[in-house]
């Protein structure tokens, strides 16, 4: 057997956690905790590229596989990668070190233990993307509620416990459902392997609950309406990092999941619950785009969006088609490295003012012209203007649906001219407008490590919007392997 | 390395050199080298007109792919064939003027750099538009181009007017290119391609497919060319979508020109002749066209009539002149729609830099009441806005006169009775243009001085860097209409010119309408100046007391149709308070109420109920474990 690449990335950032805890540097200002951290999140993304460099995207078998036995005869540690997953994981090493990057603006307590959970949350996070038996993917995708639930309740703002708990209660109900139906997957079929479960198929019968169970659990983390509404405040209360990662890398797990087990495992149910979803992802695109528009805390602005631009993964994923399915994964990956931009950005003003009130601010502009540079770009991301990352997404995701649906692409479309309102209303009331505020006639400019952060979101933002094909070249082969496979089925049982 | 390369990318690399080492280099440096570079540009796009004009040359560069996903595939490509020529022609000569022009305009502003600046990345984005050969490229410079108008509409942040009139031209345009994008969708579905030579070569075997949209069924071809044109109303400013460009004049007066007159808002007109091959086939659309066209040329030019802001009368004459331009499409006409695009470049751009000329000498007044009597004072800007007026109200043998004129004439051709009226709309709109424009120039020039704040004597001329582009914006305002008339609407040498890059069904009717009919439209205009001397300086009591006599009529005009007080009613404060309602009382009130709070509120009921029974009780404790025993017990033998 190879190099086992993958337990590698999965590992290095927990290795890098438990020599963090037991060094014994002092805990609130101690800088080489943080450069250790940096530097184990950063090999472990220059491992990832390495990885991303010997996958051939030519097959969609998955590749790096480890099998190792664990409870024989039932959980057998099954891990590796094939186009769907691989950009899943190069967008979460690439986020961590930004986040590791940005603590020594945002976090003042108890920075070892922050460090700590933010690279244990790397691992579980890789975990998921990587996990092909159900019950170590079950594992993974709970254990990331845990550091999260530490990030908001430990470091959070005033009303964190509430947000902690809020986030923690919804997330869970979901999560039971979804034990439940992995239970029975074993009972049904006496396995848990994915790889093996593709083959031989789950009996039509059983689907249609299964994949209920396992909606409730990605439904509440995409998060789809109505089960939205932890996610404004839990970004509120979350500090920056916390918020990056919740936006960036936390949400894709569920839209991964639907991808890989709600698509790959019952194709029959998906088919039948069609309409279900793009009901819940109009209603998220229009709704939460809606209440965004009249939002007055920044922060909760920019959650309503990701909700908004959620909804079009789902949407996109559920089309079945290729441009679909690639747009929503182009998608996810765009919103991650946005709305980390995005709430980096909203970060910057808040530590310097303490108040996320769009009100208080104004006319920064004159006083911090290079973070109205960076904001625009990351803006105009959101809204996807074509030449970001943005408009490709969104464009594929749009075109995939119209194949299936006039109406539904059409009522999507919509949500993109509320986009552009709300967020250049937000833009216009930030930055443009005379200085009003006497407080904010201080405030610096971006620091170096800020900069630092913006610039490595901004330049992947831009060149992907203007060459998105290594990306797309990536997830090709993949995406078209799964629908053949999604029409075999969908034949079988017409038959 | 083909010169199309230059021609496109030397804007985008002064656009950077000027956005990102404008304060290395100095303001001073970053004009040379903005306007330098779209100079070259523009004497590149001349060579190439130059070429396609004597040997037909056609190119069609490929850049690098830009999305490939299935079936879906478009590149980043230059297109070159007469069409797209001739746009480069007006976009990179008006742009480089409008960049020399604005070395003196924007002098006393602190952000010169950053100006010219979004000067070059807008000439940019429309280049990209203007020679795309795919409607995903085509779209990306769409887009592209808005975004440009909304940094420049928008350039002085500090305004509260300019920042909402930014926004809302990219808003408004945004539901125009909504349409445009479900049109793109809409082709992609019927043809697996979004490549124009694909797509144009498939339209004559998708005639008769239908579609069912909303429970209606819809012929495709329509419903495409319906698509695509909201996007062109958008874009074009066109009635119902035209309410952001009166306000985009917040922007300052080089970029009117530029963008919201000479070039961007043209797209919509390029984008409907670029298509021409489809639209041919669909009369629906065209009718469609040609009414929308006719609407808003009369309808801007009515609100023209009674505008006292310089610009905006201007802005208002800019959305009749694209009607006329729609209007010549939608009967067919495609290049004469062209040709009136490209006269009417320059003798807007003309009138719009002469305003802005007008303007920095009065130190920023726009209010044409506020002026008068200075024409001794502005001689040149005062003989060239003359130059553009004539030009605009077609005036004899200058240019607006050939390409308008020919409108009316080919909508009166047409032979129904359809035709008929928009040839009569037409005629009274040139009579409105007419009266509008003396009405501006008069006022502005002539009759008494009427500005408080400044004293006569401190009125002065613009610098010759100004006076100079206007020049030459002047020759071609008077000799555009003369010398290309044959090229572009000539019977034989404009079917050789254009060369397939536009596409006629039907050749057009080379008839001609009877006499009286050529001669009707320039004998009114040449009437309506003495006309309008008399009402607006010899005796504005008759004017005052129309006013009066017609107050309903005139309050109508003047709030412009009460169009944004419409859509301020129907739509913006609707999604206000729709998203406030969503918020606070489906999200907060309902959905966590009776949510994640009720839960847990439900777990503490429950747990403090738990409390209660355990008291000690032995037989409580035996009750529940009864009650649960049971159940199960009923639950196993249902099932």
């Amino acid at each position: 057997m190879d190099f086992p690449i993958i337990s590698s990335l999965i590992l290095l950032p927990t290795l890098g956690a438990i020599f963090l805890f037991f060094s014994k540097s002092k805990n609130n200002t101690n800088v080489t905790s943080k450069y250790l951290a940096l530097f184990v999140s950063s090999a472990n993304f220059v491992l990832s590229l390495y990885l991303w460099y010997l996958f051939d995207s030519s097959t969609s078998e998955f590749q790096f596989l480890e099998d190792r036995s664990w409870i024989k005869g039932f959980i057998n540690y099954k891990v590796g990668v094939d186009g769907i997953s691989i950009l899943f994981i190069i967008l979460t090493t690439f986020i961590a070190p930004l986040c590791v990057v940005s603590v020594n603006n945002t976090i003042k307590t108890r920075l070892k233990d922050f460090l700590i959970a933010i690279l244990i949350m790397e691992s579980l996070m890789i975990g998921v993307f990587c996990s092909l038996d159900l019950v170590v993917f079950y594992l993974f995708f709970e254990a990331g509620l845990i550091p999260m639930f530490l990030i908001i309740g430990i470091w959070g703002g005033v009303k964190r416990v509430y947000s902690a708990f809020k986030f923690f209660l919804y997330t869970l109900l979901g999560s039971v459902l979804m034990l439940i139906a992995i239970i029975s997957i074993y009972w049904i079929t006496g396995t848990t392997d994915v790889v093996y479960l593709y083959n031989i198929g789950i009996d039509a019968k059983y689907q249609n609950l299964l994949w209920l169970a396992f909606f409730s659990s990605f439904a509440v983390k995409t998060p789809m309406w109505p089960v939205h509404t932890w996610l404004p405040d839990a970004h509120v209360e979350a500090p920056t990092a916390g918020s990056v990662l919740l936006a960036a890398i936390l949400l894709k797990m569920a839209g991964y999941g639907f991808i890989r087990f709600s698509v790959g495992l019952f194709p029959i149910a998906s088919e039948y619950f069609i309409p279900l979803i793009y009901i819940l992802s109009l209603v998220a695109i229009i709704y939460t785009s809606l209440v965004a528009l009249m939002q007055e805390d920044m922060k909760k602005l920019i959650a309503y969006s990701s909700v908004a631009h959620m909804g079009f993964v789902t949407l996109g994923i559920f089309t079945f088609t290729q441009q679909g399915l690639e747009g929503s994964i182009y998608q996810m990956i765009s919103h991650g490295l946005i709305s980390a931009a995005l709430f980096f950005s909203v970060g910057v003003i808040y530590e310097r003012m303490h108040t996320r009130l769009i009100n208080n601010y104004s006319g920064l502009v004159s006083v911090m012209p290079k973070y109205a540079i960076f904001l625009m770009i990351f803006t105009l991301g959101a809204i996807g203007l074509p030449g970001t990352t943005g408009f490709v997404g969104e464009f594929l995701i749009l075109i995939g649906a119209f194949k299936k649906n006039f109406l539904v692409a059409t009522i999507a479309s919509l949500g993109v001219i509320l986009c552009a309102a709300y967020m250049l209303w937000l833009y216009k009331r930030i930055i443009f407008g005379e200085l009003l505020n006497n407080e904010l006639k201080k405030i610096l400019d971006l620091n170096k490590s800020e900069i630092l952060i913006l610039c490595c979101l901004g330049i992947p933002i831009i060149f992907f919007g203007f060459y998105p094909e290594p990306l797309i070249n990536t997830i090709e082969v993949s995406i078209e392997n799964l629908i053949e496979m999604y029409k075999y089925n969908l034949n079988l049982v017409k038959k | 390395m083909e010169i199309e390369y230059l021609i496109i990318f030397l804007p985008l690399l002064g656009a950077f050199i000027s956005g990102f080492f404008g304060n290395l280099i100095g303001s001073r440096n970053s004009e040379i080298i903005t306007s330098l570079f779209v100079s070259i540009s523009a004497i590149f796009s001349f060579l190439i007109f130059y070429k396609v004009l004597n040997e037909n040359y056609i190119n069609n560069l490929n850049i690098f792919t830009w999305i490939s996903s299935g079936s879906l595939n478009a590149s980043w490509s230059i297109k070159i064939d007469a069409l797209s020529s001739v746009m480069l022609v007006v976009v990179t000569l008006v742009s480089s003027l409008v960049h020399v022009y604005s070395i003196g305009y924007m002098s006393h502003d602190p952000h010169k750099q950053r100006f010219m600046s979004y000067l070059s990345l807008f000439t940019f984005s429309m280049l990209i538009l203007v020679t795309s050969d795919n409607f995903l490229q085509l779209f990306f410079g769409w887009e592209g181009v808005g975004l440009c108008s909304y940094f420049l509409i928008g350039f002085w942040f500090k305004k509260e007017t300019a920042n909402a009139a930014a926004i809302k031209a990219f808003v408004v345009n945004r539901v125009g290119d909504f349409g445009f994008a479900l049109g793109i969708f809409l082709i992609f579905y019927l043809f697996g391609t979004v490549n124009y030579n694909e797509v144009f070569k498939l339209i004559p075997y998708t005639l008769d497919k239908d579609l069912s949209f909303l429970g209606l069924n819809i012929n495709a071809i329509n419903l495409i060319c319906v698509l695509l044109f909201i996007g062109a109303m958008g874009k074009s400013a066109q009635i119902f979508l035209h309410t952001w460009l009166p306000d985009a004049m917040e922007g300052p007066t080089p970029v009117s020109a530029l963008i919201h007159a000479a070039t961007m808002v043209t797209a919509g007109v390029f984008l409907v002749v670029r298509c021409s091959p489809i639209y041919e086939y669909s009369e629906f659309a065209l009718n469609l066209i040609t009414i929308v066209g006719m609407s808003t040329a009369f309808f801007a030019a009515t609100i023209a009539v009674v505008q006292d802001d310089i610009k905006k009368i201007i802005a208002y004459s800019t959305c009749s002149q694209l009607g006329y331009m729609f209007f010549a499409a939608g009967v067919g006409a495609y290049n004469v729609a062209m040709f009136h695009l490209f006269t009417h470049a320059f003798f807007k751009a003309l009138l719009f830099l002469g305003s802005g000329s007008v303007i920095h000498s009065f130190k920023d007044e726009q209010n044409i009441n506020n002026m008068g009597g200075v024409w001794r004072k502005l001689p040149y800007t005062w003989l060239l806005m003359i130059i553009g007026t004539l030009a605009l109200t077609g005036f004899p043998f200058l240019s607006g006169f050939y390409s308008k004129d020919a409108i009316i004439e080919f909508a009166y051709l047409r032979g129904n009775s359809f035709g008929y009226f928009a040839a009569g709309i037409g005629i009274f709109t040139a009579l409105l243009t007419s009266i509008y424009s003396w009405r501006l120039m008069l006022k502005t020039f002539h009759g008494s001085y009427n500005n408080q704040k400044l004293n006569i004597k401190d009125i002065h001329e613009s610098p010759m860097i100004m006076i100079i582009p206007l020049a030459f914006l002047a020759v071609g305002a008077i000799f555009s209409g003369f010398l290309f008339k044959d090229l572009f609407i000539g019977t034989e040498t404009s079917v050789n010119f254009w060369n397939n890059s536009i596409f006629f069904l039907q050749p057009l009717s080379q008839d001609h309408p009877p006499l009286w009919f050529i001669f009707l439209t320039p004998l009114l205009v040449v009437l309506s100046i003495p006309i309008a001397y008399y009402f607006f300086i010899k005796n504005k009591k008759i004017t005052s007391e129309i006013v009066n006599g017609n107050l309903p009529l005139y309050n109508f005009l003047k709030n412009k149709w009460y169009f944004d007080e419409l859509y301020n009613y129907l739509f913006v404060k609707p999604s206000k308070n729709i998203g406030l309602y969503f918020w606070k009382k489906v999200d907060l009130r309902f959905i966590d109420r009776f949510g994640p709070d009720g839960i847990s509120n439900l777990i503490k009921n429950i747990s403090l109920i738990a409390v209660k029974f355990q008291n000690g009780f032995i037989y409580h404790y035996a009750f529940i474990m009864l009650l649960g025993f049971s159940a199960l017990l009923t639950f196993l033998i249902l099932k």
